[in-house]
């Protein structure tokens, strides 16, 4: 079997795949880094989004050989070093951006593609770019007023 | 999905070679082909990737044409193609979500032709010409009906030029669970004439309106195809929308089209 080499979040790794393994299969099952979530593994729902090369992409959809070589950031290296969470995590813990969690990854890791570009969003513009993220707990309101918060903005609904 | 041999040529040259084994498939962004290969429903032997190879992504104009590299991504021309053809940069803005536009490919797109893409009615509602490492194809003759094209088998897109109209606007009526376009119109305006294309309503796939095209040609406004709508003889009827429903889309969509160019 190949082995592939990356960069995951600025530690590089190598890991066996088949020419077939997805790049979530081997985050969560090579490498043991299951923060990234498998929900529909059909590039629908977004639970699986990771940047690659600084790119948000669906980890589902994405044979594990296209990221050999490249810079890939996951949900594991959104915290602080010291375990503390970062400002958009913490937004989402504020703001109720989540109940059962699953969706969770993927929606931090596009909302934060989402701030890189464009670092003060307005509320269409990230319902918009949240398009391929799909959450069946919250209704996306709490989602939503996360990263307004997050990107130092007012919210509808403050948090309590 | 069943295993595969996977290469990554570095030039077309090389991809041609990968190309002519037996059961070898062209992989741009893989947004379709692999949710494909995982229900089985496509089983290539050899995957060729059209990622690195040199020469095949970016967006160029070069007078009034404006040349996209066929493994650039959806994102890249939304983002490249903004001030030089804004009409295909808001079509490729578009697509799917944002993470599928950071993957999928003008080339993948095309060589696919999915009747319900975007893709395909702005390359013919523009007169695109796809240049592959045989040929050059125009839109007109690239299209053949739902998932076919003239490509050969073994064929690959090096790249996708579009001849950029005084003015073009993209309107999608969206699947509201896929966001496929129900119905998409590319109305295009150019000095020696209108281009109308539609997405997603036809059982012939992507196909020009020709009649909208001659009303428009000699008035280019809304009011000249008031009351107008597609042949609902020749529509998709399915549990989104009847075949007469997407013949109304058609002439709605137009307009809201032409109304776009501003």
């Amino acid at each position: 079997m190949p082995t592939i080499t990356m960069n995951v979040n600025g530690a590089p790794v190598s890991v066996e795949v088949e020419n077939r393994t997805v790049l979530s299969s081997a985050l969560r099952e090579g490498l043991g880094m299951t923060g990234t979530h498998i929900g529909c593994d059909t590039s629908q729902c977004g639970a699986c989004v990771v940047h690659v090369n600084g790119k948000a992409v669906k980890s589902c959809t994405i044979f594990a050989l296209e990221a050999d070589g490249a810079d890939v950031e996951t949900i594991e290296g959104q915290a602080h070093a010291d375990g503390s969470l970062n400002v958009l995590q913490q937004a989402f813990q504020d703001h109720h951006g989540l109940q059962c969690g699953f969706c969770t990854p993927g929606m931090i890791m596009s909302a934060a593609a989402l701030l890189k570009e464009n670092p003060k969003p307005t509320e269409a513009e990230i319902r918009d770019y949240l398009e391929g993220n799909i959450c069946r707990c919250t209704g996306y309101q709490g989602i939503v007023d996360a990263i307004m918060a997050a990107s130092g903005q007012s919210t509808a609904i403050a948090a309590e | 999905m069943y295993n595969f041999e996977f290469t990554k040529p570095k030039t077309v040259e090389e991809a041609a070679t990968a190309m002519a084994a037996e059961g070898a498939q062209a992989l741009g962004g893989g947004q379709t082909l692999i949710p494909t290969m995982k229900q089985r429903l496509a089983s290539p032997e050899v995957l060729v990737s059209m990622t690195d190879i040199e020469g095949m992504v970016g967006v160029a104009a070069h007078g009034n044409t404006l040349t996209i590299g066929g493994a650039t991504t959806h994102a890249q021309v939304a983002a490249d193609a903004a001030d030089l053809f804004p009409g295909l940069a808001a079509l490729a803005s578009g697509i799917g979500d944002p993470a599928v536009r950071n993957r999928g490919t003008i080339g993948g797109s095309l060589a696919n032709n999915d009747p319900a893409a975007c893709y395909p009615a702005g390359a013919l509602g523009s007169g695109a010409t796809v240049t592959t490492n045989k040929r050059d194809i125009t839109a007109d003759d690239y299209f053949q009906g739902m998932f076919e094209t003239a490509l050969d088998e073994d064929e690959i897109i090096t790249s996708v030029s579009f001849p950029i109209p005084e003015k073009a606007n993209y309107q999608k009526f969206e699947q509201p669970a896929s966001r496929f376009a129900l119905v998409g119109v590319f109305a295009a305006k150019f000095n020696d004439g209108v281009r109308v294309a539609v997405t997603g309503a036809s059982n012939v796939g992507v196909h020009r309106w020709t009649e909208a095209e001659t009303a428009l040609n000699s008035n280019f406004s809304e009011s000249a195809i008031d009351g107008m709508s597609g042949n609902a003889n020749d529509m998709i009827a399915d549990l989104h929308g009847s075949a007469k429903y997407r013949a109304h889309l058609v002439g709605v969509l137009t307009r809201r089209a032409v109304a776009g160019c501003g």
